[in-house]
């Protein structure tokens, strides 16, 4: 008897191991761990080593297929005696400002013409999202086209109304090609902010409106008192989105003007391109991308902690 | 709302403004197309009327695609576009699903640090990252962008998703779980079928991002047969201070065609995550 109870025992204990191991994977802690790992390791692979790395990298004098060498912070100092470098801060500053005020001031427009009811909305609001939804570069181009030299048809239309020929040059000119990049830039995110806008203000609840107009508020006032606050938290969120992915922008300017006309347009995204890739000084450009961490760091630590998902 | 403005009132408040952003909107794509049509002569006449055609040929198409590695773009940027999506998709889920889900110590730090990877720009990454695919002995292949796409595809599907699955109501896996699933079971038997609309919101905006992506490609990719099309329109189509402006445009047409086609079909979707207050602008 005994020895035939052994194996029995045996499967038993077996099952039992098995349960609890299946038992400890149904934990909580470590299914979510597990299933997390894979992401975690991808992201930390492939974004916190190359964080890592770039800091280093910074702190070298590393030209394309040579070994580095440590210079400490003299890539930094480079940069902070570099003229262009403060002209390049200043083009990224002001452009961030220029093109989200505009975003912001446009987007709210944009929601207020299309939160009215009328025929075809939905199409409407989808053709409206085309230059945010096509791929940049490809718009771009059809802009270089629009701002040519030579053949610009907005100068066609500028010498038709008494403009002297040959008009403007549009990407020839440091203040208006920085005017272009910035009217572009907003071409292409303010229906992002129109129609984000658009769906707060369709949650805002119209017995407020008719509330404020029995109460004898007009229709700016039921915009500044009712609306906007009700809004802000919306237009908070955007604009942190906005400022981040501006202040990063590298496709418009690379594609558009290369940073010129004499560094007119460069923005940090652009310069240390040109520095790291075109002048193959990998330490050198890295330093330059680092040196826009500060603002961005305080940006995403705003936002994180707007945005998080408790 | 009030209602019962008068009709020229109504044009003022409504077809006024919209009118005019419609204009703004669209005129680079309809002069796309109608650069693309012109025979050359015409596209550099500065007599002409340049808002209409008037002998449209489809000369630049036929030169873009036959003399051009145009087609072969297209499918490279369809591939790296679909691979890039699904892997973000799949790693996406696995990052989304105990979030929204399970309580573990932790959880929080790591959703943070997942939306604050989501915020981290390329270029402050682009110089590193070209460093180790070259040492990877990555360059020039398709997967150095297969690979760094979902650097951003992952933290945005992740985050996007998170706030979906939230929404989704926990009764039907509390049952898988009391008649004995696992919780591997409950999350692919039950939850996941449950939701599909979150994936295809989520699924658009990364197809649309990697169509989108030029840094990466930009760097990575230098061989005109491993090229997307931002990037081969860009380095190949601009020849010099030569500009085949047809042609151009020809390709920047047809190169926004696939994007525009998935965004019609589901521009609800679209919508919908881009409201969700979790997308980039």
């Amino acid at each position: 008897m005994t020895s035939r109870s052994e194996p029995v025992v045996g499967v038993v204990r077996l099952a039992r191991r098995a349960v609890s191991i299946s038992g400890w994977l149904d934990r909580e802690s470590v299914f979510s761990w597990l299933m997390m790992a894979p992401p975690l390791l991808f992201l930390a692979a492939l974004v916190g080593y190359p964080f890592l790395y770039g800091i280093l990298l910074s702190l070298q004098n590393r030209p394309v297929a040579h070994a580095g060498t440590f210079v400490g912070l003299k890539n930094f100092a480079n940069d902070i005696n570099d003229l262009i470098f403060w002209k390049v801060t200043f083009n990224t500053f002001l452009h961030t400002a220029a093109a989200t005020l505009l975003k912001m001031v446009g987007g709210l427009a944009l929601a207020l013409a299309m939160n009215q009811q009328f025929p075809l909305k939905n199409l409407v609001r989808a053709l409206l999202l085309l230059p945010f939804i096509v791929p940049t570069v490809l718009s771009t181009v059809a802009w270089m086209w629009i701002l040519d030299p030579a053949f610009s048809v907005l100068n066609w239309f500028l010498i038709a109304l008494g403009v002297p020929k040959p008009g403007p040059s549009w990407l020839g000119n440091p203040i208006l090609a920085m005017a272009s990049i910035i009217v572009i830039n907003t071409w292409r995110g303010l229906p992002f902010y129109g129609i984000t806008l658009l769906a707060g203000l369709q949650t805002v609840p119209p017995e407020l409106y008719e509330a404020a107009t029995i109460d004898g508020a007009g229709g700016w006032q039921r915009f500044r008192y009712v609306t906007l606050p009700l809004l802000q938290p919306i237009i908070l969120i955007v604009t942190l989105f906005s400022v981040i992915f501006t202040f990063a922008d590298f496709q418009l300017v690379y594609v558009l003007t290369h940073g010129g006309p004499q560094n007119a347009t460069q923005l940090f995204a652009t310069y240390a391109f040109d520095i790291a890739m075109a002048s193959g000084q990998l330490g050198l450009g890295a330093s330059v991308a680092l040196a826009t961490f500060p603002a961005l760091a305080l940006l995403i630590l705003a936002l994180t902690i707007y945005l998080r998902r408790g | 709302m009030v209602t019962g403005y008068s009709p020229v009132e109504r044009a003022v408040r409504l077809w006024l403004p919209v009118g005019f952003f419609l204009l703004v909107a669209l005129f680079p794509f309809y002069w796309m197309a109608v650069t693309s049509l012109k025979p050359n002569a015409e596209l550099y006449n500065r007599h002409l009327m340049p808002l209409l055609v008037l002998h449209p040929t489809l000369k630049h198409y036929v030169d873009l695609l036959t003399q051009t590695s145009f087609l072969l773009w297209t499918w490279n940027t369809m591939i790296v576009a679909v691979l890039s999506t699904a892997i973000s998709l799949v790693l996406g889920v696995m990052l989304a699903y105990p979030l929204a889900r399970m309580r573990f110590a932790g959880a929080g730090l790591i959703a943070m640090t997942v939306a604050a990877i989501y915020l981290v720009p390329q270029p402050l990454l682009f110089i590193p990252l070209a460093d180790l695919i070259n040492r990877l002995d990555l360059g020039n292949t398709l997967s150095a962008v297969i690979l760094t796409y979902p650097t951003m595809l992952v933290p945005f599907c992740a985050w996007l998703l998170l706030g979906y699955f939230k929404t989704v109501p926990k009764e039907l896996e509390e049952a898988a779980r009391i008649d004995g699933a696992s919780r591997l079971q409950t999350m692919r038997r039950i939850f996941l079928p449950l939701c599909t609309p979150g994936f295809i919101s989520a699924g658009i905006f990364a197809f649309t991002l990697s169509q989108n992506e030029f840094l990466y490609a930009l760097i990575f990719l230098t061989k005109s047969s491993v090229r997307t099309v931002p990037v081969g329109v860009i380095a190949e189509l601009i020849r010099g201070d030569v500009f085949y402006w047809g042609q151009l445009m020809a390709g920047a047409l047809l190169g926004s065609i696939p994007v525009a086609i998935i965004y019609s079909f589901f521009v609800e979707h679209y919508v919908a995550g881009l409201t969700s207050g979790s997308v980039k602008g």
